[in-house]
C-alpha cells in the first residue's frame, strides 16, 4: 500500500547530507521502492584494531518498511507476552526484548540464513527474525504442541534449524563457546557462512567468552562475537560489574566496533562488515549499544536499579521503531495513517496468533520421554507412578 | 537410565525373560542385528535392548546371538585376528571411523602433535590433518561446549579429556548442553559427540588426578555411559560410542591402558547398551565395570579353589544399565555382589542397587552387596591408596559372606 505511492512520484535524488541525532524532515523521494537509499547513521562508529566502516547505509524504501513492519511486530509480541505473564499464562522466565529489536532486524538484513545465529535467552525476537512464526512462539511461551520446541523447552529454548539459528540457552555465556563450534563446523566443512554468537553485557565477564575468543583466533574461525550491551546485567549495572565497560576492544586482539544498536540501519551496516571480515581474517567483535525497556525478566520490575527517567528518556530519543517510522514519513516511503494501520495489522495477527495457541494442546504425557535419546532404547518407558502413563519410545 | 526398568507388577517388561525361567539360555528374545555391509565382510555385533511384548522376529544373517566375551576367547572363530594394547584398539576404531566418515573429527589437549598423553591419537594428525584432529588450549569448558556446538551442525566430534577429571569444568557445558539440547529444542537438534579420557585410580596420582565422574555425570538426562575394560569392548564400544546419534561419554582407566588381547581382524561394533558377561556362574552375580573386573577375575580365581561358583559380568553400560543381562543373571544365582571403583555415596554401584532392588526383589535370597572405594579423596601415599579402592581378598570375603 505505501509503494503506490513510491511509484507514482517522479523524483529520483537520494538522501546524502549528514543527519545529527534528530532526523530533519522533508527529503526527496525515491522513485521506485527498490532503488537504493542511502542514508547515514545517526553516530558514527568506534573501531578497534580495525578501520570503521562508512556511515553512509545503502538500502532501499521497500528494506526500511520492512524493518519498521518487522520491528512493530517484534515490539506488539513482546507487549503481548508482558499480558499473557500476568494473565498466568506463560509461567517460569520469560525475558522481553523491546527496544532491542534493531539488533535483530538490522542483522537479518545483512546476513542469509546459512549464517548462523546463537544467542541466549532473549531469544524471542531473534527466533522471530530467523523466520520463526508467532503461532510457534507463543505455542511455546505457554508450553503447547505448537510450540517451536513442541512445548518442552520454554521460553529461553527456541531453535530452528533449517533456518540456522541454534537457540535459546539458559545458563549465561554458555552459549559462546557452542558458537565458536558452529564456526569451527563451518570453518570445517569449508563453507563461506559465519556465525553470530549473541551475548549480554553481563556475560561479556564470562571466562568461557576469552577461551573461545582465543580458540576463535587461533584458528580463524568466522566467529562474530556480538555483545548486545543493554546496560544491565539484571540488576547490576554495567559500570558495577565491569572494570572496562568498552565490550568490543576487549578482544585485545580481535578487531571490533561499537555500535549504536537502536539504529537498525547502523546495526546492519556492522553485522556487513563484521562478515566480510570474519570470511576473510577470523573473529570479530561487535558491541551493540542497546537498551531494553523491561526489566531483566518478568520477574524483575526493571526500576529498582534504573529510573522511570531514563527509561522514558531512552523511549523518546532513541526509539527504534520511532526512528524507522521519521525516516519512512520523511522520505514519504508511507503516510501516517499507513503506519498507523500496519501497526493495527500486527496488532491483529499477534492476537490470532495468541488465539490460535491458546487453541493448541498441551504435550501427551507420553511426551515426557520422547527426545530424551536419539535412537530409541526401545525399552518400554514408565511414568512416575508406573501404572498410568505408559510410553514406548521411538 | 534404571528408570526405563521401573514398571514392576503385573506389566513386564520382563515376560519375555519370564519364559526364560528354566535354566536354558537360547535365543534370547530381544532383537538380535548383524548388519553385513558392502564394503567387505563386516561382523557388526548390535542388539537392540528390546524387551517389546511382541515376539522378536530376529534377522537371521549372520546371527551372533548374544554379545559374549569370554575371557581368552575374545575372538571370531573365523580368523586368528590380531594381538594389541588397549589403547592401539581405541586407536584403530577411531582411525577407522574417521576414514569412514569426514565428518568425525577429535578435539582435545595434545591429541594431535603430542599424539595424545596416552597415545591413543598417535599418528592421526599427520594423517588428517590438524582441523580434524585438533590441539586445543587449555580451556575444557569452551573447547567442550565447541564440540557440542559442532555436533549440532553435523559434524561429529570426539572430545578429549586428558583426565576424566578435568572434564568438571566442562560440567555445564555437558549437562545443560550436550545432555539436554535434543530435548529442549523439541527434536531438532541432535549431539553425536563422543567425549571420552581416563578416569580412575591410577598409582599414586593423587586426589585430583585420580576421580571417577561417572557417578557425578550419570544423573544427567540424554547422554549414555559406557566404561571399557578390554581392548575388545574398548575398539568396539569406541566404534558404536561414534556411530551413536546420543552423545556418550567412554569411560577409559588409566591403569587398562597397556592390557594386551587379541581382537578380531573384521571390522565389528558393540552395542552400547550391553552387559558383557565375563565368566557365566550359578552361585552368586558379581557385577563390575572397568579396572575392578580384574580385581573381581583374580578374586574369581581364589572363589573357585574354594569351590564357589561366581558369575561374573562386565556391566559396561553404564548409563542405561543393562537390567536385561542383570535381570537374567539375578533370577539364576538370586545373590549380587557389585563390585566398582567409584565412592560409596552417590556412586554407580548405589545406583545399581536401588534398580535392582526394585526391580528384581523377589528374586533376592540376600541384601545386595556392594563393594566401592572410600568416600575420601584418594590420598597419595601407596598403602593408603591401596585401601581406597576395592582388593580382591575383600571381594572373596564378601562373596564367602554372601554365599552362607
Amino acid at each position: 500500500m505505501p509503494l503506490s505511492r513510491i511509484a507514482s512520484s517522479s523524483h529520483a535524488s537520494n538522501l546524502l547530507k549528514p543527519l545529527s541525532a534528530a532526523l530533519s524532515l522533508c527529503r526527496s523521494i525515491s522513485s521506485d521502492s527498490t532503488s537504493t537509499l542511502t542514508i547515514e547513521t545517526s553516530l558514527p562508529f568506534t573501531s578497534h584494531k580495525c578501520d570503521a566502516p562508512p556511515r553512509a547505509v545503502d538500502t532501499s524504501a521497500s528494506e526500511l518498511f520492512s524493518f519498521f513492519r518487522d520491528m512493530a511486530t517484534m515490539r506488539r509480541m513482546e507487549i503481548s507476552a508482558d499480558s499473557l505473564y500476568k494473565a498466568k499464562l506463560i509461567r517460569g522466565f520469560c525475558h522481553l526484548y523491546d527496544g532491542q529489536e534493531a539488533v535483530a532486524v538490522g542483522m537479518e538484513a545483512a546476513i542469509t540464513k546459512k549464517d548462523a545465529i546463537i544467542t541466549a535467552y532473549r531469544d524471542h525476537c531473534t527466533f522471530v527474525g530467523r523466520g520463526g512464526t508467532l503461532l510457534e512462539v507463543f505455542g511455546e511461551l505457554m508450553g503447547r504442541t505448537c510450540g517451536g520446541s513442541k512445548g518442552k523447552g520454554g521460553s529461553m529454548h527456541l531453535y530452528r534449524k533449517q533456518a540456522s539459528f541454534y537457540g535459546g540457552h539458559g545458563i549465561v555465556g554458555a552459549q559462546i563457546p557452542l558458537g565458536c563450534g558452529l564456526a569451527f563446523a563451518q570453518r570445517y566443512s569449508k563453507e563461506e557462512n559465519v556465525t553470530f554468537t549473541l551475548y549480554g553485557d553481563g556475560a561479556a565477564n564470562q571466562g568461557q567468552l576469552f577461551e573461545a575468543l582465543n580458540m576463535a583466533a587461533l584458528w580463524d574461525l568466522p566467529a562474530i562475537l556480538v555483545c548486545e550491551n543493554n546496560h544491565y546485567g539484571m540488576g547490576t549495572a554495567e559500570w558495577r560489574a565491569s572494570k572496562s565497560p568498552a565490550y568490543y576492544k576487549r578482544g585485545d586482539y580481535v578487531p571490533g566496533l561499537k555500535v549504536d544498536g537502536m539504529d537498525v540501519l547502523a546495526v546492519k551496516q556492522a553485522c556487513k562488515f563484521a562478515k566480510e571480515h570474519a570470511l576473510k581474517n577470523g573473529p570479530f567483535i561487535l558491541e551493540m549499544d542497546t537498551y531494553r525497556y523491561h526489566g531483566h525478566s518478568m520477574s524483575d520490575p526493571g526500576s529498582t536499579y534504573r529510573t522511570r527517567d531514563e527509561i522514558s528518556g531512552v523511549r523518546q530519543e532513541r526509539d527504534p521503531i520511532e526512528r524507522v517510522r521519521k525516516l519512512l514519513l520523511a522520505h514519504d516511503i508511507a503516510s501516517e495513517k499507513e503506519l498507523k494501520d500496519l501497526e493495527k495489522q500486527v496488532r491483529k495477527d499477534v492476537d490470532d496468533a495468541i488465539a490460535k495457541a491458546k487453541e493448541s494442546p498441551m504435550p501427551d504425557p507420553s511426551e515426557l520421554f520422547t527426545h530424551v535419546y536419539v535412537k530409541g532404547l526401545g525399552a518400554e518407558s514408565f511414568g512416575a507412578d508406573r501404572k498410568e502413563v505408559r510410553a514406548t519410545l521411538p | 537410565m534404571a528408570t526405563l526398568f521401573q514398571g514392576v507388577g503385573a506389566v513386564t517388561p520382563f515376560s519375555a525373560s519370564t519364559s526364560l525361567h528354566s535354566n536354558k539360555l537360547h535365543l534370547p528374545p530381544r532383537k538380535s542385528l548383524s548388519l553385513s555391509e558392502s564394503r567387505g565382510a563386516i561382523f557388526v555385533h548390535r542388539s537392540d535392548a528390546r524387551l517389546n511384548l511382541k515376539p522378536a522376529t530376529p534377522k537371521q544373517d549372520l546371527l551372533i546371538p548374544n554379545a559374549i566375551a569370554t575371557k581368552g576367547d575374545t575372538s571370531t572363530p573365523t580368523k586368528s585376528g590380531h594381538e594389541l594394547l588397549l589403547f592401539e584398539a581405541l586407536r584403530e576404531g577411531l582411525e577407522e571411523e574417521m576414514e569412514r566418515d569426514p565428518r568425525v573429527c577429535v578435539m582435545g589437549e595434545d591429541v594431535g602433535h603430542y599424539g595424545g598423553s596416552y597415545k591413543v591419537t598417535k599418528g592421526l594428525a599427520e594423517k588428517y590433518g590438524d582441523l580434524r584432529v585438533l590441539d586445543t588450549p587449555i580451556a575444557e569448558n569452551s573447547f567442550t561446549g565447541m564440540g557440542i556446538g559442532a555436533a549440532m551442525t553435523g559434524l561429529r566430534p570426539i572430545v578429549e579429556g586428558m583426565n576424566m577429571g578435568f572434564l568438571l569444568l566442562a560440567f555445564n557445558q555437558i549437562s545443560n548442553n550436550c545432555g539436554m539440547l535434543h530435548y529442549t529444542s523439541g527434536g531438532q537438534f541432535t549431539i553425536p559427540i563422543v567425549i571420552r579420557g581416563p578416569g580412575g585410580v591410577g598409582r599414586q596420582l593423587g586426589a585430583e588426578h585420580s576421580q571417577r565422574l561417572e557417578s557425578y555425570f550419570q544423573s544427567i538426562p540424554g547422554i549414555q555411559m559406557v566404561a571399557c575394560s578390554t581392548p575388545y569392548n574398548a575398539k568396539g564400544l569406541m566404534k558404536a560410542a561414534i556411530r551413536s546419534e546420543n552423545p556418550v561419554i567412554l569411560f577409559e582407566h588409566v591403569l587398562l591402558y597397556n592390557l594386551k588381547e587379541r581382537i578380531p581382524d573384521e571390522e565389528y561394533v558393540l552395542s552400547l547398551e550391553e552387559a558383557e558377561m565375563v565368566r557365566p556362574g550359578e552361585h552368586v552375580t558379581i557385577l563390575t565395570y572397568s579396572r575392578m573386573r580384574y580385581h573381581v577375575m583374580q578374586a574369581a580365581k581364589t572363589l573357585v579353589n574354594k569351590g564357589y561358583d561366581p558369575e561374573v559380568i562386565d556391566i559396561r553400560s553404564l548409563k542405561p544399565f543393562d537390567l536385561y543381562t542383570i535381570g537374567r543373571s539375578v533370577k539364576k544365582t538370586h545373590r549380587v555382589l557389585i563390585v566398582e571403583e567409584c565412592m560409596r555415596t552417590g556412586g554407580i554401584g548405589a545406583s545399581l542397587t536401588a534398580a535392582i532392588t526394585e526391580n528384581f526383589h523377589d528374586y533376592l535370597d540376600a541384601p545386595i552387596v556392594c563393594l566401592s572405594s572410600q568416600d575420601v579423596p584418594t590420598p597419595y601415599a601407596g598403602t593408603l591408596e591401596e585401601w581406597t579402592v576395592v582388593q580382591p581378598a575383600q571381594i572373596v570375603t564378601a562373596v564367602e559372606q554372601l554365599c552362607q
